[in-house]
């Protein structure tokens, strides 16, 4: 099942996996907009987002 | 032997789900915990996460290197015990300390040399001769990561570095071109063990190999007396769980990196080997209790 989230950027539908975890990145089909998944209530149907950290110079390995 | 583990993270990827899954199929309790959510009191032991508080290790995980190298530190500091430690992040996190741990140890890797003012680093390349390859101490995933073909090619590069504000980019990290073949190998190192390997093949458009800038991975198998300079390169940081990199001379292996957040999704996909529980299994068998 997924839980739909519309994109603060342009409206479009992020659809969130229901056993998405906290901290999972998804992103918007439409922008790209990228979000981190702050929780999840799948029997409610609600999935809270935050906009995602954009890449830093010490990311990778 | 752990019961509870914790993955700190900061953007879960498909490692730390693939790690957060095998240990609870191990029937460990885990959690996740997001090191970007709360704030650490370095005189107070209870301002740690409950779910830090109650595992035996914490796997540290972090995309950003400062950010899970200095929580690793406090960590340590309340007697945790972290993978990797402190230290191992610290050394394998900087390109210059992994390569005076290497040297130091007699492990093969390509002649490095540092310069520490843009005119000292424009007049080494030009004595010796190019190409030459440029890197920063920190970073990864091959960003400005740079091959310099002659003086042209030196001048804009210390130009560029010169307009960054961080000042790691005025210490120059000089490497000689090795000649291989369109491939290295990544082999993970988990405690004293590889536990996986693979060839990386360089893109069409690019002489770098690394899988974020579309690096192919194939499994290697490696000879006996690869694997014995893959462990001992990981040792050299400070051992854990890494991803030693190496290219192919015909003098042997050259180690040019040792990764301490190895990302090894690519390398579970081409070997079929389930490196998230290796990793899973080690921790559990370092825990102390």
């Amino acid at each position: 099942m997924v839980i739909k989230v519309q994109c603060n950027e342009c409206g479009g539908t992020i659809e969130v996996p229901d056993d998405a975890l906290p901290g999972e990145i998804v992103s918007c089909p439409d922008c790209g907009t990228e979000y981190e998944v702050v929780s999840v209530d799948a029997k409610a149907g609600r999935a809270e987002l935050k906009p995602a950290e954009e890449v830093k110079e010490d990311w990778g390995e | 032997m752990a019961n509870a583990i914790s993955i700190l993270s900061d953007r879960l990827r498909w490692e730390e789900k693939a790690l957060y899954k095998s240990a609870l199929s191990m029937g460990l309790k885990a959690s996740i915990v997001d090191a970007k959510s709360h704030t650490l009191d370095i005189l107070d032991e209870s301002s740690l996460p409950a779910e830090v508080r109650e595992s035996d290790v914490v796997l540290q995980r972090c995309v950003s290197h400062y950010r899970g190298l200095y929580y690793a530190a406090v960590l340590e500091r309340f007697g945790r015990l972290v993978v990797n430690s402190f230290s191992t992040s610290l050394i394998s996190g900087n390109k210059l300390l992994t390569s005076l741990e290497l040297a130091k140890r007699g492990i093969p890797t390509p002649r490095t040399y540092v310069s520490f003012s843009d005119d000292s680093a424009v007049e080494f390349m030009d004595r010796h001769g190019y190409p030459m390859v440029v890197k920063p101490i920190v970073g990864s995933w091959g960003r400005m990561v740079a091959k310099v073909d002659d003086r042209d090619d030196a001048s804009i590069i210390v130009e560029f570095r010169r307009m960054l504000q961080d000042p790691t980019y005025q210490v120059y990290y000089l490497q000689e071109y090795v000649r291989r073949p369109p491939r290295d190998i990544r082999a993970v190192v988990v405690g004293d063990s590889v536990v996986a390997a693979e060839y990386r093949y360089q893109p069409p458009d690019d002489w770098r190999t690394n899988i974020a800038r579309g690096g192919r991975a194939e499994p290697a198998n490696l000879r006996e007396d690869e694997r014995e300079i893959m462990l001992k390169a990981a040792e050299a940081v400070g051992g854990g769980v890494l991803g030693v990199d190496a290219m192919e001379t015909e003098e042997g292996l050259l180690v040019h990196e040792v990764n301490g957040g190895v990302e090894f999704h690519g390398v579970s996909r081409a070997t079929g080997i389930d490196v998230a529980s290796k990793i899973v299994e080690y921790v559990k068998s370092i825990a102390r209790r």
